[in-house]
């Protein structure tokens, strides 16, 4: 399947790098990595999505699914996302699940 | 180890598969698979239809064994299915035999009645493919919303302060300065603006999935398209219409909607979904196959002894509500809508037919009507009914209510309308709808709370156009101006429409000011119309049922132009919510239980004590004992509220209040702002603390109370 994104797991954060489309064909790949994580101790998910164009709902629904199956107590970040894709984030309400900012320092 | 609940039994081309479970109704997520489920009590055979989002022809067609039937239920797992990226549907087998009620059609793709979402008209108003096999395209629902603690808000029902509206109207025009026009979105934008205003409940208008487009046509006035705005027509009963939410396109309605509702809340405002389950969009015998026609069309409607539709809605057909069947999905339905998305109560609109047989004959206890009012499920959901429908049964007070349900209170609409325009002969029937309506309502456990008090809703004239046609100008709807209600009670102050004359203008807003006084001082729920707060006006329309454009959409530049109805809706709206003695719910009962010394309410006329309630008097006034508020419990002030509606001054002799007590002057709407309203603790004192003069036409309310 073709993939558009980069993963890393290192010091008990996991970093996704997304590009392009977040859409039906491309969110399975993702949710696929995103399971191998399950069991793993993880603080902080954070998704660097400069280069995201855009997010469908199979995306959308991925980022959910961190949440949900790394576990409810881990911080989720959205990172440097355009206003298309923050749009879509606010409006369906997934921002109440994640932090959105701008930058990302370490 | 992982446990394994459920694995294949069975395999049709390539598909695994298993006998599903028939609870619940639908399509369901379970391990490894999508649980489906369908009812028909005539059909005799049955195949799931498999698509690919938005695709024109399906990738699969899976016949259910007949092993996998249990009952009159078509029942199936599938397993392995990217539900993310499917639409399904049904073919149904069976008789096509009209005269017995049966219109089977095999060739039909027809949607779940039961589903949760339902794509085909993503945006709004966007041109469907009609040659697509299936436009409205039932698809998976995920149960992976965060509500966050969220849960819905059980406001006391004296106290809510209804707002009506549409999710498009309300914010569409362009002066509304949202970013998604016409959205559950831009709803959550508006939130400061509602709470700016003082309601805590909104009444959306349908929101269940509706095809825009049905019976859409050109006005042969503009030549605009008209469109099936209202969305009065349901396509499917469990599904948010996609095409009010910005996200539709992507899917993300549900989220949308669960996400507005629980903003709302956070902000103190509940959510009445209004309701139609009178019937279905698939019109009559000539009307389109959506599902219910093809799936059990005799289970669904009511027929005549030789199969055609009654049409008590007068809309084609009429939903068999009290087929247990139906009947069990009308309330599974609600259920789901409470639990899933925290709705706070219902509005059913033309409910009459609920409580209709299925021969539509009137019944006395509706079984329908009970089972919602005693759900557990509902258990403090509001339920509101229209209690009237298309087929001539109006039940205002008399709907069977089992002390659950709420009502409409269409003669309070017209009571007060009549007495605004200066009709004579109606003090006393004001004296009643003052106090809730107890000629209505005596008898109901939920006493004043039984009456939702109105006096503009979606349905007819506006408020400024109430006060400023005397005749409906409904051209533009394309049926020669027959289409609407002739009975408008309204009055055009002395001129038809628009006009420059100050002193109409003048009179008008007044009429609205004394609409909006006379509505938030009587007892019951306050309902009011989306708009009528900033003087929106329909030029005339008062069906305005097909109008998607500014004839419909509020224009927000309104709120600049008559920033003085505004201030004076939200400062009266203010004054109900100060005021608890406003909102008793148990109806006057001719005792001083706070032993004030006064009764709880008193009615008077020109003179103190002595109302004139004579055929030809057109003024009123009445005092509720602030000492009697909450039953007795409360401390309020005096209130004391003179009504003339008269063309000539009349001098009102105040009634005597406890000495330490002075009257204070907080509605007149006979003078210009920023008099004609005083807020909470900026009463003006009155200099004459004995009489009050009262101008022709016009309301004057009155606190007495220690100084400010």
């Amino acid at each position: 399947m073709e993939t558009n994104f980069s993963i890393n797991y290192e010091n008990k954060v996991v970093k996704v790098t997304l590009s392009g489309s977040l859409d039906a064909k491309r969110a399975p790949a993702l949710a696929d990595e995103i399971k191998k994580l399950i069991g793993k101790d993880i603080e902080k998910i954070v998704f660097f999505a400069k280069d995201l164009e855009y997010i469908s709902s199979a995306g959308l629904r991925v980022i959910i699914f961190s949440k949900q199956k790394i576990g409810i107590d881990i911080k989720l970040y959205m990172v440097g996302a355009t206003e298309g894709v923050l749009d879509v984030i606010k409006m369906s309400g997934i921002d109440n699940i994640m932090e959105i900012t701008d930058t990302y320092e370490e | 180890m992982e446990r394994i609940d459920t694995y294949p039994t069975h395999k049709y081309k390539g598909f695994n598969l298993r006998p599903g479970r028939p609870i619940p109704f639908g399509a369901t997520i379970v391990p490894g698979g999508i649980n489906f489920s369908i009812f028909s009590s005539h059909a005799t055979g049955c195949e799931l239809v498999l698509f690919k989002k938005r695709e024109p022809k399906p990738f699969a067609t899976i016949p259910f064994p007949d092993a996998f039937r249990i009952g009159n239920v078509f029942t199936m797992i599938v397993f392995d299915l990217d539900y993310e990226n499917i639409e399904y549907g049904y073919y149904m087998d069976g008789p096509f035999d009209p005269q017995k009620g049966h219109r089977f059609d095999k060739q039909k793709v027809l949607m779940d009645p039961y589903a949760k979402v339902i794509g085909g008209r993503d945006v709004w108003g966007e041109e469907p493919d009609w040659d697509d096999i299936y436009q409205h395209r039932a698809r998976i629902v995920f149960d992976d919303f965060d509500w966050q603690g969220d849960k819905p808000l059980e406001v006391p029902m004296e106290d809510l302060i209804i707002y009506e509206m549409h999710v498009r109207g309300f914010t569409c025009h362009k002066s509304s300065g949202v970013k998604h026009p016409g959205t559950f979105a831009a709803i959550r934008e508006k939130i400061p603006y509602l709470k700016k205003l003082g309601i805590n409940c909104i009444e959306i208008m349908p929101v269940h999935e509706f095809d825009e487009f049905e019976n859409s046509r050109p006005s042969p006035v503009s030549g605009e398209k008209l469109m099936n705005y209202w969305g009065y027509s349901n396509v499917g009963f469990y599904a948010p219409k996609a095409g009010y939410a910005a996200t539709g396109r992507f899917g993300m309605q549900v989220d949308e909607l669960k996400t507005t509702i629980k903003d709302l809340h956070t902000n103190g405002i509940e959510v009445i979904l209004d309701v139609v389950f009178n019937h279905t969009a698939e019109g009559n015998e000539e009307g389109p196959y959506i599902s219910y026609k093809g799936v059990d069309n005799k289970t669904y409607y009511i027929l005549t002894h030789d199969g055609y539709y009654y049409n008590f809605s007068g809309c084609g057909n009429t939903l068999n509500c009290n087929n247990p069947i139906v009947r069990g999905m009308i309330l599974d339905c609600l259920r789901y809508w409470a639990s899933a998305y925290h709705i706070d109560g219902f509005r059913f609109d033309l409910a009459s037919i609920l409580g209709r047989d299925q021969n539509g004959a009137p019944m006395n206890s509706p079984p329908l009507i009970e089972s919602l009012a005693f759900d557990p499920i509902l258990g403090k959901c509001k339920l509101i009914a229209e209690a009237w429908d298309a087929g001539g049964l109006y039940q205002v007070g008399s709907f069977p209510g089992w002390g659950r349900w709420a009502e409409w209170n269409g003669k309070y609409r017209d009571d007060i309308r009549k007495f605004l325009k200066g009709e004579a002969g109606l003090v006393g029937a004001m004296g009643q709808r003052i106090q809730g309506s107890p000629d209505l309502y005596r008898w109901h456990e939920s006493g004043a709370c039984t009456s939702i008090n109105f006096i503009t809703c979606h349905d007819g004239f506006t408020l400024k156009d109430s006060v400023s046609y005397n005749g409906k100008h409904n051209e533009a709807n394309g049926e020669d101006n027959r289409d609407g209600n002739n009975d408008n009670d309204s009055w055009n102050c002395g001129w038809e429409g628009e006009t420059d004359d100050v002193e109409i203008n003048r009179l008008r807003r007044k009429q609205i000011k004394n609409a909006v006084s006379i509505l938030l001082v009587s007892r019951g729920v306050p309902m009011i119309l989306s708009g009528d707060e900033m003087g929106n006006t329909q030029f005339g329309n008062n069906n305005a049922y097909c109008q998607d454009n500014e004839l419909s959409w509020l224009d927000w530049d309104d709120l600049k132009k008559n920033k003085e109805i505004f201030n004076f809706v939200k400062s009266t709206i203010a004054f109900r919510k100060a005021h608890p003695v406003l909102r008793n719910k148990t109806y006057f009962q001719d005792r001083d239980s706070a032993e004030s010394g006064y009764p709880e309410i008193s009615w008077h006329g020109t003179k103190p004590w002595d109302a004139d309630w004579s055929d030809s008097s057109r003024t009123i006034a009445f005092m509720f004992c602030g000492k009697q508020a909450k039953q007795g419990k409360g401390n309020d002030d005096f209130i004391y509220t003179a009504i003339n509606m008269d063309w000539n001054m009349h001098s009102f002799e105040l009634p005597e209040i406890p000495e330490q007590l002075k009257w204070y002057i907080v509605v007149n709407t006979d003078v210009e702002p920023p008099e004609d309203i005083w807020g909470a603790g900026k009463e003006k004192e009155i200099e004459n603390q004995f009489e009050v003069s009262v101008g022709p036409r016009s309301v004057m309310i009155l606190i007495g109370k220690k100084s400010n």
